[in-house]
């Protein structure tokens, strides 16, 4: 948290920055594009939050299942090299992921998803790896003691403890897929990479904003979305790495 | 109850068994202390019971049922469970922590909030102001103190507790054992209590079973182990000092002498002076005729004095209750300088006096040399 007393001169700054550049966009024309194809837009920022969502939800879930699984006693001994695998692939760059899904599955939004997917999933099960192992093994420990089922002790002692870190990482990986859906264009899909890029290729500076600030906005609104859920989700017991 | 029979515990790829044929009987309600050096297998045996871990071979059974015939989740959520690390929640408050078993076990909310005002209420915390905090709010002492409630939650027969005091500073240890025996006292649960602490031990155990390289050398009273020590193994491991040891075990009312030699306050300072003089006594202890601690009286004081005893009396402040320590009571002595203490209760009757000299024969068994003084002051009854 900022401390308040800041926050009012924060935020007037930030409005009068924003002014400036709304005045100086105007004066150049960037907002022209934007101003005559609002529906463009618009259609466009739905198709990219499809893609986000649902590659999101696809890599919550999968590298959720995944983290646990990788946490419990019997993968034990795959669990250095799962996780190293997998962080040698992140280092691939998203185009080409992007390419070589494409060689696989053809042009289209479910290239896309696959390759959005794909690229999320590490941060996702390195984090819950990382938030279950750093608990206290005492924790576990006294949930077995006192009869918890192995079910009961993951759901009630180990995720709810490790709840910061994992939300940490699914946030991470929705805010990178956000920017990396803009490369869904290329492969057909759609999404704000389509002004972007066809901007880019015009030289057209007001095509190009049009697609790359609803980007920028749609990055920080999820991430301060994310921290709103965090604040929900998460007990007021455990102590925030702040 | 718990019974072990020749419980043996081997872990795969080991060559030495953790636990080798161990047998051994707690009898319902009683405290049994496992002790011995790190990698005894103390804990392991104990982790035993609650099937945390599986047993090799051998029998265990909790209350004449055999441990392999239950369901392991029924059977913990029927025996208390308490560790060093406290292993407190911390996603949950002081309520949800102590209410985990009752929860599992599916009462309602209404019932669990009552036991859990009750528990904390037994452990010494105020429930209003504890109930609703989170476990890193809480000192070590008090995480501990709900780390017992939340074992106690579900009202089980049996706890089992794995060096709980192990991690709080000596000062605090000593407040939370002795609220533990108290505790203990009223509930009467059958408890196996881990340790490699010996005065720990000697202070909670009604029962010790010292453990050693997988093995039970010796069981039984404390007293038993320091007063009879099975080996030199036993000897060296409740330390060269066990005969002060001891001294905590035995209470002033163990060792005190009943009937002292006294006055009354109204008895006639000529007579008793004439007595005193005769049975060659240096002070006396007065008490009224409710048998209260009045004071005491030295020659000094009688001679040439006429009137009643209590007129010259000086005030005696430094008394000892019954049910104090021997090592308490020998610290008083100690430290003021005294060969003998009058032992009086709550409501200020004299039950008896201590003397140095029988205190120490009866910890020292050897210990044997003419008592002198002190003997004649404790032995028998009103000296008029």
């Amino acid at each position: 948290m900022k401390p308040k007393g800041r926050r009012p001169y924060f935020t007037i700054f930030g409005l009068a920055f924003a002014f400036w550049l709304g005045i100086e966009a105007q004066h150049r024309g960037y907002v022209n594009f934007a101003r005559e194809n609002p529906r463009e837009i618009y259609r466009l920022l739905i198709q990219h939050l499809q893609l986000v969502f649902i590659s999101g939800s696809i890599a919550v879930a999968l590298g959720l299942g995944i983290g646990i699984v990788l946490t419990r006693g019997f993968m034990r001994r795959y669990r250095e090299v799962t996780l190293s695998i997998l962080g040698i692939c992140q280092t691939v760059p998203s185009i080409a992921v992007i390419a070589i899904a494409m060689t696989y599955l053809g042009i289209g939004s479910k290239t896309a998803i696959f390759a959005l997917v794909v690229y999320s999933l590490l941060p996702i099960i390195r984090n819950t790896v990382a938030g279950i192992f750093q608990l206290d093994p005492a924790l576990v420990d006294a949930g077995q003691g006192m009869g918890m089922t192995p079910r009961q002790v993951l759901f009630k002692v180990e995720i709810p403890n490790a709840m910061y870190i994992i939300l940490t990482g699914i946030r991470t990986a929705v805010v990178i897929n956000v920017g990396t859906a803009a490369m869904s264009f290329l492969v057909g899909a759609g999404g704000l990479g389509d002004l972007i890029f066809t901007g880019i290729a015009m030289v057209d500076a007001g095509l190009m904003l049009a697609g790359a600030v609803p980007t920028a906005c749609l990055a920080v609104l999820l991430n301060w979305g994310f921290e709103r859920l965090e604040n929900l989700l998460i007990s007021p017991g455990i102590p925030r790495g702040e | 109850m718990i019974e072990l029979d020749r419980v043996t515990k081997t872990y795969p790829g080991a060559t030495q068994p953790a636990v080798e044929s161990i047998s051994l009987r707690v009898p319902e309600g009683e405290i049994c202390v496992f002790i011995g050096p790190s990698g005894c297998g103390k804990t392991t045996l104990m982790r035993l019971i609650n099937r945390l871990i599986p047993i090799s071979s051998g029998s265990i059974s909790v209350n004449g049922q055999n441990i392999m015939g239950l369901d392991p989740i029924e059977l913990r959520r029927r025996i208390g469970y308490v560790i060093q690390q406290v292993g407190l929640f911390p996603h949950m408050t002081v309520r949800d922590n102590i209410g985990t078993v009752p929860k599992l076990l599916g009462w309602t909310k209404a019932k669990i909030d009552e036991r859990v005002d009750e528990l904390l209420t037994l452990v010494n915390l105020n429930p209003k102001s504890f109930r609703d905090r989170y476990p890193r709010q809480l000192s070590g002492g008090q995480a501990q103190r709900i780390g017992v409630a939340r074992a106690m939650a579900a009202n089980p027969p049996i706890m089992l507790m794995d060096e709980p005091f192990g991690a709080i500073d000596p000062i605090n240890r000593e407040v939370l054992q002795d609220e533990f025996l108290s505790i203990h006292a009223k509930l009467r649960k059958t408890v196996i209590f881990v340790t490699h602490d010996i005065n720990e031990a000697i202070k909670m155990g009604q029962r010790i079973a010292l453990l050693n390289e997988g093995r039970l050398v010796q069981t039984g009273l404390p007293d038993e182990l320091l007063n009879r020590p099975a080996n030199e193994f036993v000897k060296n491991f409740v330390g060269t000092d066990r005969v002060l040891k001891r001294l905590n075990l035995l209470k002033v009312k163990d060792a005190m002498m009943l009937n002292p030699v006294h006055c009354l306050d109204d008895d006639a300072s000529e007579k008793v002076l004439e007595q005193m003089i005769r049975q060659d006594l240096a002070f006396l202890i007065v008490a009224d005729r409710d048998h209260r601690l009045r004071g005491y009286v030295n020659r000094r004081d009688l001679r040439g004095h006429k009137g009643k005893v209590g007129d010259v009396a000086g005030r005696l402040t430094l008394t000892v209750s019954p049910e104090r320590n021997l090592k308490e009571a020998l610290s008083q002595m100690l430290s003021y300088d005294l060969g003998i203490l009058v032992v009086v209760d709550e409501a200020g009757h004299i039950q008896g006096v201590l003397n140095s000299t029988t205190l120490f024969k009866l910890v020292g068994d050897t210990y044997d040399e003419r008592g002198g003084h002190w003997e004649r002051i404790t032995a028998g009854g009103r000296i008029l």
